[in-house]
């Protein structure tokens, strides 16, 4: 019943100012553990405006993939609120987020194709169909050759491909990419940044890019949010406002990089402390 | 997927080679065999020689056979109508939890009855033919069938489910792309166990209460004293139970193939 002196409340679990693609707000996030509860990440407020790519470096165990998994729609917080696309509700933000965990998790017993066309068929697509829709993309990322190849079979790299392939496929308008290519050697790792970056010019996402590798976000972000150690908060942001050519090496030996590089490991390092 | 395998030209040596050691020590068990009822001691009502039960072999083979037969369609019955009710309890145990969470004990305890105990029972309640024996194999099946498959079903990776949750996958959905493949191989560890030891259910199963059957045949012959075909026999029921275990594998090479393929790159 309306009283006529209360003011029509939101509806919960909506944003109603702003236009920010993703807003976190003070979120705590506990976990239970034999000794006692831990604090993944607390007090963490984030933002990311739409198209924008996100990257989020910190120390190992700062909550990182927590903050995915909340953002996935996978968790709820303890404490605070989690919007994606002014939507509150783990259920809206499911059905908003794809979310790439760091292992590739390719079924051994699909080909590649299949395997990215995993994502259609979870939403009810028919397996033929599915791999149907998913041959362009393998075409457009030059991966046609590898389509019929069993993970088995593909190195680690092309694993990766296939499993960002897969997260493209679900067809939603935010990425949650964690530690993409943490597992990689570091050559294969600078050839996978150039890829992405690439892909993410060829077909403009919202990301969040979750890694502890400051070059790499600081290379594929438009902003870096640092991470202070377990429990998680945000300690520093840095818009990247130099000049990415297409070719990660002048990118990255460019002094404006490289100043910027040493602001992030600095904040990083205050935070360890 | 079959891929042309480059090292195709050595695969016979390769086979050779692993078939060499076990063939050594079955003729070497043979051999021990023959010399040991060549004894003046033993007694040729007790132990057969490997000579003599290969004659009653060739002499009784139209019998052998015929009494093998009758086994192994109870043996293969029986296994059939064990993975039909475990793969369906398996399931249905991994999809509702309170479900595991009671029939776990229940599970257990089917495997712990004596089944030699039960086979009269079994033979009272379902008359002489092929039901009792059935039941018998079934049920010494049922428990590696459904446990392995409802650990396979059980062990895929948390992350992997995370995943199909994020796409959107119902669980159904979840359970028939990703579950259900990926428990296959331990799926196919309990089917073989229970293929070996299938051949000994029905074999209880016959001495409880039969009018055919290889088991049947063995217990006749050994109360008439006939040793060779006793131990002829039981050669026959050994083969058939390695047989079936053969058989399993290759079912299995054929349903995961993907196993094979991961062990050959890494």
């Amino acid at each position: 019943m309306e009283s006529g002196l209360e003011a029509p409340a939101a509806p919960p679990h909506k944003l109603v100012e702003g236009t920010e693609a993703i807003v976190v707000r003070g979120v705590a996030r506990r976990f239970r553990s034999p000794r006692g509860d831990v604090l993944a990440v607390d007090g963490l407020d984030l933002t990311a405006a739409e198209g924008e790519v996100l990257a989020v470096v910190g120390p190992s165990g700062c909550g990182k993939s927590t903050l995915l998994e909340l953002l996935a729609g996978l968790a709820d917080p303890d404490e605070g609120e989690v919007f994606i696309g002014g939507e509150g509700s783990r259920a809206a933000r499911l059905a908003a987020c794809a979310y790439m965990p760091q292992r590739d998790l390719l079924l051994p017993w699909r080909s590649a194709l299949a395997n990215a066309a995993l994502a259609l068929e979870a939403q009810g697509v028919s397996g033929a169909e599915a791999r149907r829709r998913a041959v362009p993309l393998f075409e457009r990322f030059g991966l046609a050759e590898f389509a019929r190849a069993l993970p088995a079979e593909l190195s680690g790299g092309m694993r990766q491909r296939v499993a960002f392939l897969r997260t493209l496929l679900a067809g939603r308008p935010t990425l949650l990419l964690d530690e993409p290519f943490g597992a990689l050697d570091s050559i294969t790792r600078a050839a996978m940044q150039e890829w992405l970056a690439d892909a993410l010019r060829a077909d403009p996402r919202t990301v969040v890019l979750v890694t502890h590798d400051v070059r790499e976000a600081l290379y594929l972000g438009d902003r870096v949010a640092v991470l202070s150690p377990r429990p998680g908060r945000v300690v520093s942001e840095l818009a990247v406002d130099v000049d990415r050519s297409p070719a990660r090496r002048e990118t990255v030996t460019d002094p404006a990089f490289a100043a910027l590089e040493e602001r992030a490991l600095e904040a990083l390092e205050k935070a360890a402390r | 997927m079959s891929r042309p395998a480059p090292a195709a030209p050595r695969a016979p040596l390769v086979a050779l080679r692993r078939a060499g050691p076990p063939v050594l020590l079955l003729a070497a068990a043979v051999a021990a065999w023959q010399a040991v009822a060549g004894l003046a001691a033993v007694d040729d009502l007790t132990l057969a020689s490997p000579t003599e039960t290969l004659a009653a072999l060739a002499r009784d083979l139209p019998l052998l056979l015929d009494a093998a037969g009758v086994t192994l369609l109870e043996v293969v019955l029986g296994l059939a109508l064990a993975v039909a009710m475990g793969a369906a309890v398996a399931v249905g145990m991994h999809l509702v939890r309170p479900l595991r969470e009671a029939a776990y004990p229940l599970l257990v305890a089917s495997q712990a009855i004596p089944v030699v105990v039960l086979a009269p029972l079994f033979v009272l309640a379902f008359d002489y033919g092929l039901a009792p024996k059935l039941a018998i194999v079934a049920l010494i099946c049922f428990f590696p069938v459904t446990v392995n498959l409802l650990d396979g079903l059980r062990s895929v990776e948390p992350d992997l489910l995370k995943l199909m949750r994020s796409l959107g996958a119902s669980r159904l959905a979840t359970l028939h792309r990703v579950e259900l493949p990926s428990a296959l191989p331990s799926f196919f560890s309990g089917l073989r166990i229970a293929a070996t030891v299938s051949v000994i259910g029905a074999v209880f199963g016959e001495w409880a209460g039969a009018d055919a059957g290889l088991g049947r045949l063995v217990l006749l012959a050994n109360n008439q004293l006939q040793t060779p075909r006793v131990y002829a026999g039981i050669v026959l029921l050994t083969l058939m139970a390695v047989g079936l275990f053969v058989l399993v594998g290759l079912l299995e090479r054929v349903a995961v193939p993907w196993k094979r393929a991961a062990e050959g790159t890494t």
